[in-house]
């Protein structure tokens, strides 16, 4: 059959099936867009770093007018559940038992010592440190608080003696310092992850595993073909997770959104061809969904989960573990979509992440097509 | 030899798998217009053959020329034109039949005119015609292969490799895969053909017989079996004692391979010998037959080496009391899909039964009831005296189970699992170590018992498994295709002590698609699409259903005669 042929109509053929085989592949469908929704809703309102509601203990050995109004100031922000305890002894107890993450301790001669302009009043802060970022945010909070009644008392009270330094804390960018506003654009990082990878090393191995891939090897069409035609496939689905993943966060979870969303969507682009990629790069080594599925989570989606910064502070981490994290992709998108949804499209800070992203992107896909070679060895 | 070029020539191939050597030395020739059949039993080197041809994987050493260009180099000019067929089918199972064909068409960039023309031609030769709009999932094993060998002839190829195309088909639908490729043959088709059937060989052109990655023997099947055509005879034996009178036969020094068909002894004398009087083999006559390919391989492997043949050592020696396996209306669905069908036969102590059918047909549910693992939702089912819907743990003590995969521990040594095994059953003390040492004994396990199971070879294997299965002297031995894939060597040694066993009065269900293995059972059970469809004895439903007039009507016959009935009943079949 050397007659007419039509070129093209084999890219096509490719492509309709891929996309034949995800409309009726219930799986890919909940990985793309569901998974997105129970992920996002799980670790939206699971892992929550806000201080709000916290239970705190103030331990007061002598109750007085004044003890009992900084009790209300605690008692009056959202920040604190305040319990009154009248020994110190009694609130380490509770500490100890978890029912409250920290305690203040007001001495019995704090009424006599804050009245007197000329001596400090002491007040010891004891906070729960096993969790070192909520620790900070606690005490942070507790000093915010006896601050402002401080002065209020002071005010009240007309002294003129007013401290030399006030200290009056501002949080730019997420002014509620609330943990959705940039749990949620990692997470859009994990969900195109998991999309990209674990979707395309599974598919290309479920090839492996039926015989598939070996009766298109054989078949005109070339490993180019068979490659593209899955990353167009699986690229619009990653989209679709996308916008998923995009829509929940601003709508459901009221995060901001202060960017523009052409550049949101070239940055997802570039990331989803980096995580495809990478998702080619582990099918050209395993050659069942199993191993497939275990590499995809080991290689991509656990560093996606803890050194991009989505959860914990790169800033803040070891100067080692900061050089890994330079090598994970996932990094530079968190960034990216970070400055995003809360910073806006703060150019200075998105090139760079956007680079590395390209960078990643070729990486890849070059290692993808170097590998998967028309070949069972 | 005038005639046209070769469509494949290789050249003293030789590949290797890391340690392993899978093809060592083997050339060849594959003429264009012929069936050449690829024949071993597993891990012989067949699928690294065709997948050699196909350019999928390099060799060490050698060449091969495929259409006139070399196989690693030239791929790019000979990819149009072959057609392959993977042993997994190589089909989309969640598109349509006509999806496939038409991402087949894509691929090979077919125009409008010819797509339609071959498509519907196709169609048409398959018989697929009313089925394009279902799920290639959904299809049944024979039409499976039917499509996968339907979207590999799309595109006209010059040269057809199919990897074990029949494997587990119908024996209907293998009779029709065998006419499509018989005609595209006679359109001038190089075919290459893979097997472990052996009967196949005899219906190819040409064959080339392969065993561990060597070629044995190649050439037309007539001349490979012609020169047994006075030392292969038939001869009738007595109901009783067949496995007795089977291997007395073997150890006669005349007598290079006996073995059980049906009713009869089939007999392969040593190059020279003088036929021995039937007489001293307990029989009347001795009526000479057509050699078969399988008679050729064996007395090939077996060269001048006498038969290794021992009375094997008395073993569970059961109480002949009745035990015995009744299946009464057993039923089985899966949601809306009804796998066994009413189902209801039994088996006498000491009787080899098999249950033959081709794949999906409702044999390993039927099996998986039986040994209670499935809940039957109707009907009943007693093995050994007990009602397994009331005692499965008192009934699955009294059953042996060995499946194909010999389910062993492969990182374990040979006696870490009788050792495992025996503790499984609950066997403890004395009783351990007793049974212990007889499987080490009459399995010849002695040897190997410190090796790691997993790297044994085959016949090993087979033999730790059958000894597994035996340490709690079950009174029922299930077998589950034991012996598919196997040499004809091992398969026989298998079968004597299934016969011995059988003869001690362990009664034997077998489950197999395999026309080989059901003839060594004393009666059969015929199942197809969930139903029973006949019972007898393997000569009596040959002699009923293998088509009158016929001079040696074999099982297949009888299978497919039966099929084409119970089809024409249900007007299943498309006309």
């Amino acid at each position: 059959m050397t007659g007419a042929r039509l070129p093209g109509r084999r890219f096509r053929g490719l492509l309709r099936k891929e996309f034949v085989q995800i409309v009726r592949d219930p799986s890919s469908i909940a990985i793309a867009l569901v998974m997105p929704i129970v992920l996002l809703l799980l670790i939206g309102y699971g892992i929550s770093l806000d201080a709000r509601d916290v239970r705190f203990g103030l331990v007061d050995e002598n109750p007085s007018v004044e003890s009992a109004s900084l009790y209300h100031s605690f008692a009056s922000t959202r920040y604190f559940r305040p319990t009154r305890f009248v020994d110190a002894r009694q609130a380490e107890a509770a500490l100890m038992r978890g029912d409250i993450a920290g305690f203040a301790v007001l001495r019995g001669d704090f009424a006599r010592k804050v009245a007197d302009p000329l001596q400090p009043a002491e007040i010891g802060i004891f906070v729960n440190g096993v969790d070192a970022n909520n620790a900070r945010v606690v005490i942070g909070y507790a000093l915010g608080t006896i601050e402002n009644w401080a002065s209020a008392y002071r005010r009240h009270r007309g002294q003129k003696g007013a401290p030399a330094v006030t200290l009056e804390q501002r949080y730019w960018f997420n002014p509620e310092i609330r943990s959705a506003n940039f749990i949620v654009p990692g997470l859009i990082a994990m969900v195109m992850t998991m999309i990209g990878a674990l979707l395309t090393a599974l598919v290309v191995a479920r090839e492996w595993e039926r015989g598939t891939m070996e009766a298109m090897m054989v078949s005109p069409a070339s490993m180019p073909e068979i490659i593209i035609s899955k990353l167009c496939a699986y690229f619009v689905l990653g989209l679709g997770g996308l916008a998923v993943s995009v829509g929940l966060g601003i709508f459901v979870f009221g995060v901001p959104f202060r960017g523009s969303f052409p550049v949101l969507l070239l940055m997802s682009s570039v990331f989803l061809v980096v995580s495809l990629a990478m998702g080619l790069v582990i099918s050209t080594v395993a050659r069942s969904q199993f191993v497939a599925a275990q590499l995809a989570f080991l290689i991509t989606f656990m560093p996606a989960l803890i050194l991009s910064g989505m959860m914990f502070d790169i800033a803040s981490m070891p100067g080692w573990l900061q050089a890994v994290t330079t090598v994970f992709a996932a990094r530079y998108f968190v960034s990216g979509l970070q400055t995003l949804f809360l910073a806006g499209t703060v150019w200075p800070i998105l090139l760079p992440d956007l680079l590395a992203l390209v960078g990643f992107a070729v990486l890849f896909l070059g290692v993808a097509i170097a590998r998967t070679r028309r070949s069972l060895e | 030899m005038a005639g046209p070029p070769p469509a494949v020539i290789i050249d003293g191939v030789v590949k290797r798998f890391g340690a392993s050597t899978a093809l060592q030395d083997v050339s060849a020739a594959i003429a264009p217009g012929a069936i050449t059949g690829l024949v071993g039993p597993d891990g012989a080197g067949k699928t690294t053959l065709l997948r050699l041809i196909a350019g999928l994987l390099e060799p060490d050493a050698g060449s091969i020329t495929v259409l006139g260009s070399d196989s690693v180099t030239g791929v790019a000019r000979f990819q149009r034109d072959i057609g392959y067929m993977p042993q997994r089918s190589g089909l989309y199972e969640d598109l349509t039949v006509g999806e496939n064909l038409r991402l087949c068409a894509d691929l090979h960039e077919l125009d409008d005119e010819t797509r339609g023309e071959r498509l519907a031609a196709l169609l048409g030769f398959t018989r697929l015609s009313p089925f394009v709009n279902r799920l290639a999932g959904q299809l049944s094993g024979g039409m499976k292969q039917k499509l996968a060998l339907a979207t590999a002839l799309l595109a006209r190829p010059r040269l057809l490799l199919l990897d074990e195309p029949s494997a587990g088909v119908d024996p209907a639908s293998r009779r029709e895969l065998w006419r499509i490729v018989r005609e595209m043959a006679g359109e001038g088709v190089a075919v290459i053909w893979s097997t472990t059937y052996l009967d196949e060989a005899e219906r190819c052109d040409r064959f080339l017989l392969l065993q561990n990655g060597r070629l044995l023997a190649s050439g037309a099947p007539e001349s490979f079996t012609g020169g047994l055509s006075d030392r292969t005879f038939l001869l009738d034996l007595p109901d009783s004692g067949r496995h007795r009178a089977q291997r007395r036969a073997a150890r006669h020094p005349a007598v290079a391979d006996a073995t059980i068909q049906g009713g009869s002894l089939r007999l392969v004398l040593r190059q020279g010998a003088a036929a021995p009087p039937p007489q001293a083999l307990g029989a009347a006559a001795l009526r000479p037959v057509r050699p078969r390919f399988e008679d050729a391989f064996v007395s090939l492997l077996q060269g001048d080496a006498t038969a290794p043949d021992e009375e094997p050592a008395p073993g569970t020696v059961v109480p002949a009391d009745g035990a015995t396996i009744v299946a009464q209306d057993l039923t089985c669905d899966f949601g809306r899909f009804r796998a066994v069908d009413h189902v209801s036969f039994s088996v006498a102590p000491g009787e080899i039964f098999g249950l033959l059918g081709p794949n999906g047909a409702g044999k390993s549910t039927t099996f998986r009831m039986l040994c209670g693992l499935l809940e039957p939702t109707e009907g009943s089912a007693r093995v050994a005296g007990v009602d397994l819907g009331r005692a499965r743990a008192a009934a699955r003590e009294r059953i042996g189970y060995m499946s194909q995969r010999f389910s062993l521990y492969a990182n374990l040594s040979v006696r870490d699992n009788l050792d495992f095994f025996s503790g499984v059953y609950g066997l403890s003390g004395s009783r351990r170590a007793r049974r212990i040492a007889w499987a080490t004994e009459s399995f010849e396990l002695g040897a190997v018992i410190d090796a790691e199971a997993g790297g044994l070879p085959l016949g090993f294997k087979q033999r730790l498994a059958l000894a597994c299965a035996l340490l709690h002297e079950p009174r029922v031995l299930f077998l589950d295709e034991p012996t598919s894939g196997v040499d004809p060597l091992m398969r026989r040694a298998f079968w004597q002590r299934i016969g011995s066993l059988a003869d001690q009065g362990v009664t034997i269900l077998v489950t197999s698609h395999f026309m080989d293995e059901a003839e060594y059972c004393d009666r059969l059970g015929i199942v197809y699409a969930g139903k029973l469809i006949a019972t007898g004895r393997p000569d009596e439903l040959k002699r009923r259903f293998g088509g009158p007039g016929r001079a040696e009507p074999t099982l297949e016959d009888a299978f497919v005669a039966l099929i084409d009935a119970h089809d024409d009943r249900a007007g299943a079949r498309p006309s």
